[in-house]
């Protein structure tokens, strides 16, 4: 299977088609409502963002508590649909790859093909799972959220599908 | 009258966490087991085979099984020659708080919905009934909301065909597509009032999915799966594993419909006290 590595610059994932079968190894960021809420607004009132947004990957993600001794709890995708009226501004900023579960709407799939961006999907329901792939997680921005804070986790062959590829093609589409 | 000490609660409750949430249900993975053996998808058969290693790993590790550990739902039966020392909703909200806490769940109850604030573990949402006998039995529901959010209500006419009413839970879970982790059960009530069928949809969740099917649920268990949503979304031919239908007496000049679908990650644990 192929892996690919963050950053994601274009080049890596054009080539990239949805329901294609991919590892992922680098860095991601988790986000979800709340943390696209505060990111959306810093980006609206030109302020400076706690995360590279440029080849990012977005991981729709709030894992539970890190039992003593694990790198982190479960740590499963969440709904992406919720984040759609985010995600435009965020891949205008530079933001590359995001991670998720279901569908996305129509302006979402519009402004990944119009800046070249990726969804992916992974195994939704599979918290415990996923985890395994997760060497790292830190805490780094909006902490005060809890679990719907920014956590930088390093990931090592995490299992993706391609949902939406950089042309627009859905995954959804084709079934 | 047989007196029941507020921490037995508390304690109760609290084992039911961990059980509901690291251990799931052995019909849920029965019926899992099944999907996966006859799935004829070889993509959905791969998404089946990982959620059934999930519910291993989640075991082996006791880890929860899925990160979204649920709005606590409590049902209480309580019996009617119990008497409770205490104060019978904070021994379960501390049961919640105890059990939450110390198996690293994940804290997502805001206590304001419109404000939101910081999120904490409880309080849960307790539906209490009170029966015969000298016992309390508790059952916890952790529902996660990725499926909550898919929940529909109509009240129909009374005079609505059976056809309507099957189309309206039909289509409840076409709309749910892909987003709320299918393969799904579907917990359906019909009568009472609005706010009752939803209970009834919810309290459906909680039959074995090994009970025997009335030829209402046989049939939406077909229609259903014709949807082809299947394992994420991604196509297949198990897009429910039941589907569950509650009756309750209900008004004449109406007809409510809830549904309640849960996530192939249903869980529930029961105790007695």
């Amino acid at each position: 299977m192929t892996t690919i590595n963050t950053p994601l610059s274009l080049d890596k994932i054009k080539s990239l088609k949805a329901g294609e079968e991919l590892l992922l190894t680098g860095t991601i960021y988790t986000a979800r409502d709340q943390a696209h809420q505060r990111l959306v607004a810093a980006i609206k009132a030109g302020k400076r963002l706690p995360l590279e947004l440029k080849n990012a990957v977005i991981y729709y993600c709030g894992p539970t508590k890190t039992p003593r001794g694990k790198v982190i709890g479960a740590c499963g995708p969440t709904t992406s649909s919720r984040m759609d009226s985010f995600t435009p501004a965020l891949l205008k900023a530079g933001l590359r790859g995001m991670i998720g579960k279901g569908n996305r709407a129509e302006e979402v799939k519009k402004a990944i093909k119009q800046h070249q961006g990726i969804y992916f999907l992974t195994y939704a329901g599979c918290g415990a799972l996923l985890a395994k792939y997760v060497k790292k997680a830190t805490p780094i921005a909006y902490r005060d959220l809890g679990p719907e804070a920014i956590f930088k986790l390093e990931v090592k062959d995490f299992p993706l599908i391609v949902g939406i590829d950089s042309k627009g093609g859905c995954i959804y589409g084709k079934i | 009258m047989r007196k029941i000490k507020a921490i037995a609660i508390s304690k109760a409750v609290e084992e039911l966490v961990k059980r509901a949430s690291f251990y799931l249900r052995a019909d849920v993975l029965s019926a899992l087991k099944k999907a996966y053996a006859s799935e004829k998808n070889k993509r959905a058969k791969t998404i089946l085979k990982a959620i059934l290693d999930n519910a291993a790993y989640a075991r082996k590790e006791k880890l929860a099984i899925c990160q979204d550990t649920g709005m606590p739902i409590v049902f209480a039966e309580v019996g009617q020659d119990v008497s409770i020392s205490g104060n019978f909703t904070s021994a379960i909200n501390k049961g919640i708080e105890a059990g939450y806490r110390s198996s690293c769940l994940r804290n997502s109850i805001v206590k304001d919905p419109l404000t939101r604030g910081k999120s904490g573990f409880s309080p849960g949402i307790i539906h209490t009934e009170i029966v015969r006998g000298n016992k309390i039995k508790l059952i916890l529901l952790p529902k996660g909301f990725g499926c909550e959010n898919k929940s529909q209500l109509k009240m129909f006419k009374p005079t609505a065909g059976i056809q309507e009413i099957k189309e309206f839970i039909v289509n409840a879970v076409k709309n749910a597509g892909p987003d709320a982790c299918p393969p799904y059960v579907v917990g359906v009530g019909i009568g009472g009032s609005a706010d009752y069928s939803g209970l009834l949809a919810k309290k459906a969740l909680l039959r074995k999915l090994s009970s025997k099917s009335s030829s209402l649920e046989k049939d939406l268990f077909k229609q259903i799966n014709k949807l082809k949503i299947g394992a994420m979304g991604l196509g297949g031919n198990n897009t429910v594993l039941a589907v569950h239908v509650e009756n309750s007496p209900t008004h004449i000049a109406g007809l409510p419909v809830s549904v309640n679908i849960s996530c192939h990650a249903l869980r529930s644990a029961t105790i007695t006290v």
